[in-house]
């Protein structure tokens, strides 16, 4: 660690060429081996928190899961999916990183791995770009979940009667228990419940005068209370839970509508999981942000390796100085060459345009 | 007649004390185990004390977290104590701590088994305490507004909510008590006072139970009132009226729950007091082996090893002796070197001069 340190500060002694090469440092030997061993031993770590990336992203999706009955859609999964896919990449990333900062300290070893490298950097930098992505997603989504949270829970408080129609029937079940678990009631707040009917027609007395009272009195037929299920009552309220005729203070004793606090939970059941769900994105978004931040380091410190030990590579005396630097030509360069065999992939440019372009630009690339 | 006699050379006795070292540090593991479960166990029990009438269950885990700290500590000496026991000359260091480290060792394995065998046996006590707490709870759940009794109503609501029970034995136990607070009643409407006057102490008994009774998994919206009187709500079935609030009583609830917890608990003690009896058998062997070496005097021979030196009779009695014997210390016996008064001597001596006279 320590002579990583020193690394860093001599590349900050050194004079930043604003030339085609990109921050150079020079490497004598022993920096060299303190490097590639330091490498080796962050690689084993980055490894480490790869797999804890992926054990993230599992956790996150079994949450989402677990109330998937109330979300309309399953686009936030995308999340959960990218954590994944980014843990496994980066546990075969680090692997092979680690193997490269073994062979680095022989250097008759190390030629061996030139062609993989250029692949190898393409796909780091491509994995390690899709886990910051991740995270900045996981924040930008919040109005994609509010959207199918609001949805789902429509759906949810809309069918609360149909315990009896299959693919409805834990309907109720669910709604119950998240209210219960979650500490809120319908879906903006308390007043959802009084535009649907969740009193199944089943158990309604129809000879009742007052229940055909109710029932015509509404435009749609529907018999609509304004009362609340008991999963809505909160158990902190000093008095036994009112849930019917909660508009009504007259109804009950002692009672007035406005000031109730504690009675039942005034608290909206999507305003109640986006909270929990932010909570726990926040959390896992911190944390994937500093393995991101290691993962990073890791893939500089090998590319300064790497064109050190390039360098040194078919000379005779091995213990010479040599530079390392991070970019040969200038980003838009790096980037242009990267992508030209991409783009050739998908036939966007023409093979011959390509050579002509090259042939153009190294005259100028020599200084 | 030695109890379990074994004969060990001088390899066979390095070889018992490394073992023994081995073993010694993993049961200092064995009792941070039993430190865990019984630290675990007292806070499952203060999770709920407050619907329990009595904190005497608290004795298990008070006793599990002792044993589980006399273990650690008497483990650690003794993984010392093992390793120096190898050889014999750092053996002569430890040769007065063994006997009491082995008595010790043997009082703690006797207080594992006695903690595992309370965890089976206070189940009927723990019934007992549930029962009246229960009792007591539901009493005072009205009394949201008196001072040390106010959170009752919440803490029997999130039990009978968590646990998916409804009162003591069932929920007719709500039946019998009043619940609803004279605060939220009308005492102008005719109704209440009527209800109040049916009742002979004055309570306003009702035939319902609170929200917190009724069961997600009915497939109706919650009947809590008039529970006595099923025609009183249209198309309440027998079978809506099985599904509509929870049919077991919490104090069976919590029962069960700490049975299982206990009886998991218990089974793990059990296995530990096992291993415990292994280590202090060889620690037995090994103390006995390494005494009679310096006994022999030659490092290199062979020794024996037991259990008890003597058969376990003559053990027992020697025992008891020592236990007569320890109130008279200060007792005249025959030592020459005490200085006996003359009057004393001299009655010696015509008991003597008696005696002679008969003989002759």
């Amino acid at each position: 660690m320590l002579a990583l340190a020193d690394f860093f500060v001599a590349i900050i002694e050194t004079e930043i060429s604003i030339a085609p090469r990109h921050l150079v440092a020079l490497l004598p030997l022993f920096p060299r081996v303190k490097l590639a061993q330091g490498l080796w031993l962050l690689s084993w770590c980055a490894t480490v928190a790869g797999a804890t990336t992926f054990t993230l992203g599992c956790l996150l999706k079994t949450e989402l899961r677990r109330r998937a009955e109330v979300m309309d859609n399953t686009d936030i999964h995308v999340v959960p999916n990218t954590l994944m896919i980014v843990g496994l990449a980066s546990l075969g990333i680090n692997y092979f990183a680690s193997k490269i900062c073994q062979d680095a300290l022989d250097a008759g070893r190390f030629p061996r791995w030139k062609n993989f490298l250029k692949p190898y950097f393409a796909v780091s930098c491509f994995f390690t770009v899709l886990m910051l992505l991740s995270v900045i997603m996981s924040y930008a989504m919040k109005g994609s979940l509010e959207s199918s949270l609001k949805a789902g829970l429509r759906n949810g408080i809309r069918f609360y009667k149909d315990t009896d129609t299959p693919g409805r029937c834990f309907q109720k079940q669910n709604i119950d228990r998240l209210q219960m678990e979650f500490e809120c009631c319908g879906n903006n707040d308390f007043r959802d419940w009084f535009e649907v009917q969740w009193i199944s027609n089943r158990y309604l007395d129809f000879g009742s005068k007052e229940v055909k009272d109710r029932v015509k009195s509404n435009v749609d037929g529907r018999y609509l209370v304004d009362g609340v299920p008991f999963s809505c009552c909160n158990p902190r309220s000093p008095r036994p839970c009112i849930q019917y005729h909660l508009t009504n203070n007259s109804a009950h004793y002692n009672y007035d509508y406005l000031t109730e606090e504690l009675n039942i939970y005034l608290r909206g059941c999507r305003e109640a999981l986006v909270h929990y769900y932010m909570g726990l994105m926040n959390t896992i978004g911190a944390g994937v942000l500093s393995i991101f931040i290691l993962q990073g380091s890791v893939l500089v410190s090998l590319r300064f390796l790497q064109t050190a030990m390039e360098a040194v590579a078919g000379k005779e005396n091995t213990e010479i100085e040599t530079e390392g630097y991070l970019l040969e030509k200038g980003v838009k360069d790096t980037i242009m060459e990267y992508l030209d065999p991409v783009l050739k992939f998908f036939l966007l440019k023409n093979g011959g345009k390509v050579e002509e372009g090259a042939a153009a630009d190294k005259p100028a690339a020599v200084p | 007649m030695s109890v379990g006699k074994v004969t060990f050379t001088k390899v066979e006795r390095e070889k018992l004390a490394e073992v023994l070292w081995l073993l010694n540090w993993i049961s200092v593991v064995t009792g941070a185990i039993l430190l865990g479960m019984g630290l675990f166990l007292k806070m499952e029990i203060q999770k709920w004390q407050e619907v329990m009438s009595e904190q005497g269950v608290l004795y298990v885990p008070h006793m599990l977290i002792t044993t589980g700290l006399a273990a650690c500590g008497i483990n650690f000496l003794g993984g010392k104590i093992c390793l120096d026991c190898a050889d014999t000359n750092k053996f002569l260091r430890w040769k007065l701590v063994m006997m009491p480290y082995v008595i010790c060792t043997f009082f703690f394995t006797a207080c594992i088994l006695a903690g595992a065998l309370m965890c089976y046996s206070i189940r009927s006590q723990l019934e007992e305490s549930l029962f009246l707490g229960l009792r007591h709870s539901m009493r005072y759940y009205k009394d949201t507004d008196t001072p040390g009794r106010c959170y009752l109503k919440r803490t029997l609501d999130l039990l009978q909510i968590q646990f998916q029970c409804c009162g003591n034995t069932g929920y007719q136990d709500w039946f019998q008590i009043q619940w609803i607070s004279s605060r939220y009643l009308d005492l102008r409407s005719v109704a209440v006072v009527d209800r109040l006057r049916n009742n002979v102490e004055g309570k306003f008994l009702m035939d319902s139970v609170p929200f917190s009774c009724c069961s997600p998994l009915s497939p109706r919206p919650c009947i809590q009132q008039q529970l006595n009187r099923p025609l009183a709500h249209f198309n309440f079935d027998q079978q809506s009226q099985h599904l509509n609030l929870w049919r077991r009583g919490c104090r069976q609830a919590l029962l069960d729950h700490y049975t299982v917890i206990m009886q998991s608990i218990s089974l793990v003690v059990l296995l530990i007091w096992l291993f415990e009896l292994l280590v202090l058998t060889g620690v037995r062997y090994l103390q006995t082996a390494m005494e009679n070496v310096i006994r022999v005097g030659d490092p290199e021979s062979e020794s024996e090893g037991w259990i008890l030196e003597n058969s376990l009779a003559e053990t027992a009695r020697s025992n008891f002796n020592i236990i007569k014997n320890l109130g008279k210390c200060y007792q005249v016996d025959d030592d020459p070197n005490i200085d006996v008064p003359a009057m004393m001597a001299e009655q010696e001596i015509k008991s003597e001069q008696v005696q002679v006279q008969r003989t002759s």
